[in-house]
């Protein structure tokens, strides 16, 4: 029973069953029970599953037992198994910390639809990262795209109504474009088993609709990622979204959409068709500098802290995306290590921003001043966060900017690992905006009546800060990870 | 064969770049869904066309029957269509709450509101 075959299916069935069964026992304490549950369940399986891949290779399963490419088969390697430990990492640690954060910011009779949307969620992220066919993850995509909907207008304020609203049309643009890519991608080949896609494309590789395909899917999966310009549903869904939301979504859902980009890339068109016959890796390159630069200098100017952070993960995005533009080894370690390394980092802001907005009632800057006084814990949690952000040294995120200078340099340009070290630069100045009305600032009535919030917020942001520090310190796990995913990515179509 | 044997292509791209159209063009909450919806409709149009051969029956082996049509693309567009109605259902339900908190549909007018009140948080 328990020899770990049916792990794969385990993963993504375990959180959608216990949706319903959170909305059938109606309970918030219960349902935060099982959601907790089903998140811990799934870091177990996503580290069961990634040593057997590191002794394996690839596991696939096939649904069912239909075998694949007539039935839907998810199929596993180094790449998605290590986004699935992001997403078992994030789910787990964000679970605990929606206790306190849920009562206080979502109304009492939703407490329970929380909980079963929150399952749903990690259910279709989960689906996403580890199906092999191409349709499965397109429904997978929307039962998560359509859980976090409603995660995001679950907030009292209603802005997040608007937000939501935007981010579903936003969203379903996104989604349709990339059912279209698929659907020529079917019409060309007359399957959906990515794998058995790649080996059909064979001929027709530079057929006019494979690469319509190319570009829809493309265009579809950066709605999805928020690649800078095709970000403007960010920073309002995750400036508005209770904060146990904004702490999952900000670490995950961006994340597994660049990995299907990275899928759709290297293990379907592979390497040549997308890089070298197209301008892909230009298109790429160009627009995750203008991400970097603009996303970083329109972080500097918010009032809102929880929007300040939002451009700032439109900003990171652009980091990742630039190391896959290259297509190498190192660029492609680089982008997947900072995917890793930006969503534990940015997971911990969040939720440090929604200990403070416990307290404070607000994310505005202006309103934290002196804040470091009566919450010394928790500021400093967000300057070691902001000093990852930053890329400061003996955090993760110099581990991954190390990677993609070096990848620029090792490209030849010596202009993009310029600009790399420039936009970390403008990240100083956003993180400094709340260093100094925080710490600098005499404190306001209203802040040095405050106490430091509940440990049940500060622990799992905590832990999540301490990944972040321990993977910046000692990076050779997620290095050696990472490095698999981009050998897997890089080998081609399968 | 002429661009107009394969119609079904056209019309596809039509309802596809008018249901756009009316995402990007309309400020109305409604039409904007209305919208979006055609364009997801373009897409099922997409799919079930080409899996339709013509003289070609549904795929069960018999005597008489050569050609078969495929049935995989109806199947997936099922679930298309499922899809399709939850996000309407979905947007349909936000836009309610919308109305309910804001008293307008109107994207501009909701936008002005949104913009008198961070003034008077401002000040």
């Amino acid at each position: 029973m328990i020899d770990g075959t049916h792990l794969p299916v385990l993963q993504v069935v375990v959180p959608l069953l216990c949706a319903p069964l959170i909305v059938l026992v109606r309970g918030g304490r219960i349902g935060w029970a099982i959601a907790t549950a089903a998140s811990v369940f799934f870091l177990a399986s996503s580290l069961a599953i990634l040593l057997e891949v590191q002794r394996v290779g690839v596991i696939s399963y096939a649904i069912g037992s239909w075998p694949p490419p007539w039935g839907i088969e998810y199929r596993i390697d180094a790449a998605n198994a290590f986004m699935l430990v992001l997403l078992g990492l994030v789910a787990s640690v964000v679970a605990p910390y929606a206790w306190a954060s849920v009562r206080a910011e979502i109304p009492r009779d939703n407490h329970y639809l929380f909980y079963a949307l929150y399952c749903l969620a990690l259910a279709g992220l989960g689906g996403i990262a580890v199906t092999g066919d191409a349709f499965n993850l397109f429904v997978f995509l929307e039962i998560s795209s359509l859980a976090s909907y409603v995660l995001i207008a679950l907030d009292r304020d209603r802005r997040a109504l608007l937000a939501a609203y935007q981010y579903l049309i936003l969203g379903t643009i996104g989604a349709t474009f990339i059912v279209i890519g698929v659907g020529l991608l079917y019409l060309m080949t007359g399957t959906l088993n990515l794998a058995d896609i790649a080996s059909r494309l064979g001929d027709v590789r530079q057929a006019r609709p494979v690469l319509a395909a190319l570009a829809f899917l493309t265009v579809g999966i950066s709605l999805k990622a928020a690649l800078f310009p095709l970000h403007m549903w960010l920073p309002g869904a995750y400036a508005h979204a209770p904060s146990a939301v904004s702490a999952l979504l900000a670490a995950t859902a961006t994340k597994v959409s660049v990995y299907v980009l990275l899928r759709f890339y290297f293990s379907v068109f592979g390497t040549t068709a997308v890089f070298a016959a197209m301008p892909m890796g230009d298109v790429l390159l160009a627009l995750s500098i203008a991400a970097m630069i603009v996303a970083s200098a329109a972080a500097a100017f918010q009032t809102d802290l929880k929007r300040l952070l939002a451009y700032s993960s439109v900003a990171q995005i652009g980091y990742i995306t630039l190391g896959v533009s290259f297509a190498t080894a190192t660029g492609l370690t680089g982008g997947i290590v900072h995917l890793f390394n930006h969503g534990v980092t940015k997971g911990a802001l969040f939720m440090l921003v929604g200990a403070i907005a416990f307290r404070l009632g607000s994310s505005r800057i202006d309103r934290m001043a002196g804040l470091a006084r009566s919450m010394p814990l928790t500021c400093a949690g967000i300057v070691v966060g902001g000093l990852g952000l930053i890329g400061v040294p003996g955090t993760a995120g110099f581990v991954s900017k190390w990677y993609l200078v070096l990848a620029a340099i090792e490209a030849g340009s010596w202009v993009i690992a310029f600009v790399v070290v420039a936009s970390s630069l403008i990240a100083v100045a956003y993180v400094w905006r709340f260093v100094e009305v925080a710490y600098f600032r005499p404190p306001s009535e209203e802040t040095a009546r405050l106490k430091e919030p509940p440990a049940a917020l500060l622990v799992p942001a905590g832990v999540l800060l301490a990944a972040s520090v321990y993977f910046g310190v000692e990076p050779s796990l997620t290095l050696g990870a990472a490095y698999g995913a981009a050998e897997a990515l890089l080998a081609g179509p399968r | 064969m002429s661009a107009l044997d394969h119609y079904s292509y056209w019309v596809t791209i039509f309802l596809l770049v008018a249901g756009l159209f009316i995402v990007i063009a309309r400020g109305n909450f409604i039409k904007k869904l209305i919208g979006l919806s055609i364009f997801q409709t373009s897409v099922y149009l997409l799919y079930i066309a080409p899996g339709k051969l013509i003289g070609g029956t549904a795929p069960i082996v018999g005597a008489g029957f050569q050609v078969y049509s495929n049935p995989l693309p109806h199947v997936l567009i099922l679930t298309a269509i499922v899809v399709g109605i939850a996000t309407l259902a979905l947007g349909l339900a936000l836009v309610v709450r919308i109305r309910e908190a804001y008293g307008s549909i109107e994207e501009d007018e909701i936008l002005r509101a949104e913009q008198s009140a961070a003034r008077d948080d401002a000040t």
